[in-house]
């Protein structure tokens, strides 16, 4: 197998390697050298060492290597500076230098562009790529921040010192041991997981059943139906609690004058049906979506063997939407479970979920023990989304495309 | 095979007409879709679209006014409310037998406070006067008793003005006291002669019959039905009582010129001796403005105007807070969409342009956020922005910033901006990114062989492509922006709130509610106007999710 590659000249190292990365490390050196109140020996020392650094490293001729070289060379001036964290840190900015050094020297840094790009088209190119990269930084940090302050020893809400110097001592499970322990949380924790399936199963039931009905060639009045089934999602939320919350209140004095039933059932009942609306457009979009597919023939081959409406829908045309189903099912599900505006206004106390709990922790006794929900609730929240991920590809599968 | 010859219109198989058969089957057809949909149409019509139209109705009903005081609301019609001179007699008349029934039913203080929303102190008056007003009914039933004693039993107020078969059916109620009482029906001809004592007298049953314990037969009569009598008996003719059937005409004529032999009751000077601001006019222009069933006022209020006897007029300046409301509410949120908008347009086209493999790990760092609780994102940047936060130490600790001068970030409105740019972040680059798939890469390198910059072939050539993208993104955003509540809440203090945070309190603080449905209606109908483009830019057909 003959690869056709084209030789670009590799880059001078004294003239674009070593100058770049000794640039890099004045960077560094300055934030590390502000942190200790003298700027001026940071960036004289940071370029310094890195331009040693990057020159060591890129002659070994093994890239692991060299990456190891430089992570241990760095993080042994950490640990002489600051200890175990001080090793730790330096290791993860060795790393770097030497990534940097070799993606520079290698010539990798113009890899992804055309080979006619002009200098400035490749500074661009990699600008871009470092703007978008701080962009997802800014996504995804404020999400990871939260896990390692959850295992905070103290009741505060920011790294300690204890934390920092990567001591045992500055981390524990005691807030952990709190919400899985005090009544205060178990029993939000126990209410949501009663109301969300509740709601889930409610809206997945009538909403695939309707979203079959919505994808029939002849349905009169199709937008004007979307348009009402979608509204819950559309209108915002603090609308939808106001409206509820004067009508569920009448809703429910009628039913117990009715009904006879008891003022706490009620409470749940009234939940489970606001978050059941909530999550229909959900269902109803994820379903249609699947339906978009599906291939109306089978169905028909179906009925051409004599199999009736209801074995055409169990044995055929179930299995294939399912997928669709589930997922709608998921986003049902998270959305009953994260929902606080309409709880807070159409439920009592005894009906208060986990997010009403965060939100009254965060607004009145700001307390740790909501770091480590948080957490919690984002473990829950990835898996979640691995499996809404593998479904997806699962039905394009099935449905002949290729997953994207 | 022989040829025939058909003249007739196309024959399905059993012989019916093919275009009746098949209309029948469209039809069927039809019917089988909508009984799909049905099950789920009514729910949505009932747990979500019934609640927004309570909602709507809310927002302009004024029922409690024309409910609560229906003598007062009469008499005021014909008083002219820009004099300067208090009303007549006849209405602090009336007022006298609807504050006191008001009391009974403790109806007063929820009139009180519904009449504060629009003229603060009016609650006061309202809460203090229905505690001594049923003096004019104890001094009017010692009248009516001394004239004779079985007007203290309920029964003789039962007989005189429900029908004869009620009484009835009020008496074997009393007798197993099971189910409801019956509901109360009138007497005909006790109307057109004893208007008042009748209306207090329907409000007494149906109290009686909501509580449930004694019959209305039973029950002790209110005051209030002495003095609603003794006005009737005052203003009736005498031919006219006994004119009445089915009665006893010779107790009614007895109490009649005893009521007539005493002084009457001067019943502006009492309430005036109560309490001296029932002598200000104000008072009874409020009352006078609000007794309509339906008003605009909630409306007039949400955007700063107030309803007064002279018509529409600007609220104080101090009292002008909805119209900054609803301008910051709109500016913050296009700021938001904005910073989303800019934020996301890289990312949206490094996902659409990299390999498909890369763009699905990468895409897990939107799709995360996105997945995760809105509440785990909102405590994140409350603990990454506050004084004693994350971010304000890592300032410190470079030396950025002052230990004593810690950047204010959080409530305030950067709190509440950067906060929600990061929530809606992902609901800007997913549409973005699913309409930037759709441009063929080979458009911009046949841009740059023709000639053009990078810039130009970017601007000319992808950008106007990716347009309808930026639509879809920064409406969506702009919509669920103006509506959000938890996030400003926590971290928008007082300056970085928006409209919604009004509403919650308006709906669970001050009680206000109609002024809640306003605000909330206004807000409604900006959000419906938005979907309407949005359904007209991307269809609602298309939204797609994950």
């Amino acid at each position: 197998m003959a690869a056709i590659t084209v030789d670009m000249p590799r880059p001078s190292l004294t003239g674009f390697t070593l100058p770049l990365n000794a640039l890099a490390g004045a960077l560094l050196g300055y934030v590390v050298g502000t942190a200790n109140h003298s700027p001026l020996t940071g960036v004289l020392a940071g370029a310094v060492f890195a331009a040693l650094l990057a020159f060591v490293v890129v002659s070994f001729r093994q890239r692991r290597l060299g990456r190891l070289a430089g992570a241990l060379i760095t993080g042994a001036v950490g640990a002489l500076i600051a200890g175990i964290s001080g090793a730790l840190a330096g290791a993860i900015l060795g790393l770097v230098l030497s990534w940097f050094a070799y993606w520079l020297s290698s010539g990798d840094y113009r890899a992804s562009v055309p080979i006619y790009a002009t200098p400035r088209e490749v500074l661009w190119h990699n600008s871009f790529r470092l703007i978008c990269g701080l962009i997802f930084f800014f996504l995804i940090a404020p999400v990871v921040v939260v896990i390692p302050l959850s295992f905070n020893a103290e009741n505060f809400f920011t790294f300690t010192p204890k934390m920092l110097a990567l001591d045992p001592e500055g981390y524990s499970l005691k807030h952990y041991q709190d919400f899985f322990t005090n009544p205060d949380w178990t029993r939000p924790l126990k209410n949501s997981f009663t109301i969300a399936p509740l709601a889930t199963i409610l809206s997945v039931s009538l909403g695939t059943l309707a979203a079959i009905g919505l994808s029939q060639s002849h349905v009169p009045g199709r937008r004007a139906i979307m348009a009402i089934l979608i509204s819950p999602m559309i209108v915002p939320l603090i609308i939808s609690a106001t409206g509820m919350f004067f009508f569920y209140a009448k809703l429910g004095n009628w039913m117990e004058a009715h009904l006879g039933l008891s003022k706490d059932f009620l409470g749940y009942v009234k939940v489970v049906l606001a978050h059941a609306v909530l999550g229909i457009p959900f269902v109803i979009i994820t379903v249609t979506a699947t339906l978009v597919g599906f291939d109306r023939s089978l169905t028909r081959a179906a009925a051409n063997m004599g199999a009736g409406p209801v074995r055409t829908f169990f044995k055929v045309q179930m299995p294939l939407i399912l997928p669709g189903v589930i997922s709608g099912a998921l986003f049902a599900f998270i959305t009953s479970f994260d929902e606080v505006v309409v709880v807070l206004f159409v439920g009592s106390a005894s009906q208060k979920t986990l997010p009403w709990q965060m939100f009254t922790g965060l607004r009145e006794q700001i307390s740790p023990t909501i770091l480590a929900v948080a957490t919690v609730l984002v473990a829950f929240s990835i898996a979640l989304l691995t499996t809404v991920e593998l479904l997806r590809r699962r039905s394009e599968r099935l449905r002949g495309m290729s997953p994207s | 095979m022989t040829d025939t010859v058909d003249t007739g219109p196309m024959r399905a198989a059993d012989g019916t007409p093919l275009k009746v058969s098949l209309a029948r089957a469209l039809r069927r057809q039809k019917i089988r879709a909508l009984a799909l949909v049905a099950p789920l149409l009514i729910f949505v019509l009932v747990t979500f679209i019934a609640p927004i139209a309570d909602m709507l109705f809310r927002s302009v009903e004024n029922q409690i006014v024309h409910d609560t005081l229906p003598n007062t609301v009469r008499a005021l019609a014909d008083w002219d409310p820009s004099s300067a001179e208090t009303p007549g007699e006849p209405v602090y008349a009336g007022l006298a037998i609807d504050l006191q029934t008001a009391a009974e039913m403790k109806a007063h203080t929820r009139l009180g406070s519904r009449l504060n929303y629009e003229d603060p102190g009016i609650s006061s008056l309202f809460r203090q006067s229905g505690r001594n007003v049923d003096d004019f009914g104890k001094a009017a039933m010692k009248e009516l008793v001394a004239a004779d004693p079985a007007w203290k039993d309920g029964a003789t107020w039962g007989n005189l003005l429900g029908t004869d078969k009620w009484v009835e059916a009020q008496t074997a109620w009393g007798a197993d006291k099971t189910g409801l009482q019956p509901a109360f029906k009138a007497r005909s001809g006790v109307a057109g002669t004893l208007p008042r004592t009748l209306g207090a007298y329907a409000l007494f049953a149906a109290d009686a019959r909501e509580s449930g314990r004694k019959s209305a037969l039973e029950s002790k009569p209110w005051p209030a039905l002495a003095t609603a009598l003794e006005q009737d008996l005052r203003a009736a003719a005498p031919e006219s009582l006994s004119a009445l059937e089915g009665i006893d005409t010779a107790l009614l004529a007895r109490t009649r010129d005893a009521v007539d032999a005493a002084a009457p009751v001067d019943y502006r000077a009492d309430f005036l001796a109560m309490d001296k601001d029932w002598a200000s006019p104000d008072v009874w222009r409020t009352i006078r403005v609000f007794s309509p069933q339906y008003t605009a006022g909630y409306f007039l209020n949400s955007i700063d105007l107030e309803k007064t006897y002279e018509g529409i007029t600007k609220r104080p300046p101090e009292e002008r807070i909805y119209v900054t409301l609803f301008v910051r509410t709109l500016w913050m949120s296009m700021l938001i969409t904005f910073c989303c908008l800019l934020l996301g347009y890289p990312v949206a086209w490094l996902l659409a342009n990299l390999r498909a493999s890369t763009a699905n790990v990468l895409m897990i760092l939107v799709l995360l956020p996105f997945w995760t609780s809105l509440l785990v994102r909102t405590s994140a940047w409350k603990v990454l922005l506050q004084q004693q936060g994350v971010i304000n130490d890592l300032l410190v600790w470079l030396g950025l910033v002052d230990d004593g001068h810690r950047l204010a970030m959080i409530n305030n409105q950067f709190g509440t901006i950067i906060a929600m740019t990061h929530i809606l972040l992902p609901f800007m680059i997913l549409p973005l990114y699913s309409v930037m798939k759709t441009i063929p890469p080979s458009f911009l390198r046949a841009a740059r062989s023709l000639g053009a910059t990078p810039w130009t072939a970017f601007w000319r050539v992808y950008f106007p492509q990716s347009v309808p993208g930026i639509g879809a993104g920064s409406i969506l955003c702009f919509i669920l922006a103006i509506g959000y509540y938890i996030t400003p809440e926590l971290v928008g203090g007082t300056q970085g709130v928006f409209i919604s945070n009004r509403i919650a309190f308006h709906i669970s603080s001050s009680l206000n509610w109609g002024l809640a449905a306003a605000l909330g209606t206004i807000l409604l109908a900006a959000v419906l106007l938005l979907y309407y483009v949005y359904d007209k830019i991307v269809g609602i057909d298309n939204v797609k999710l994950g």
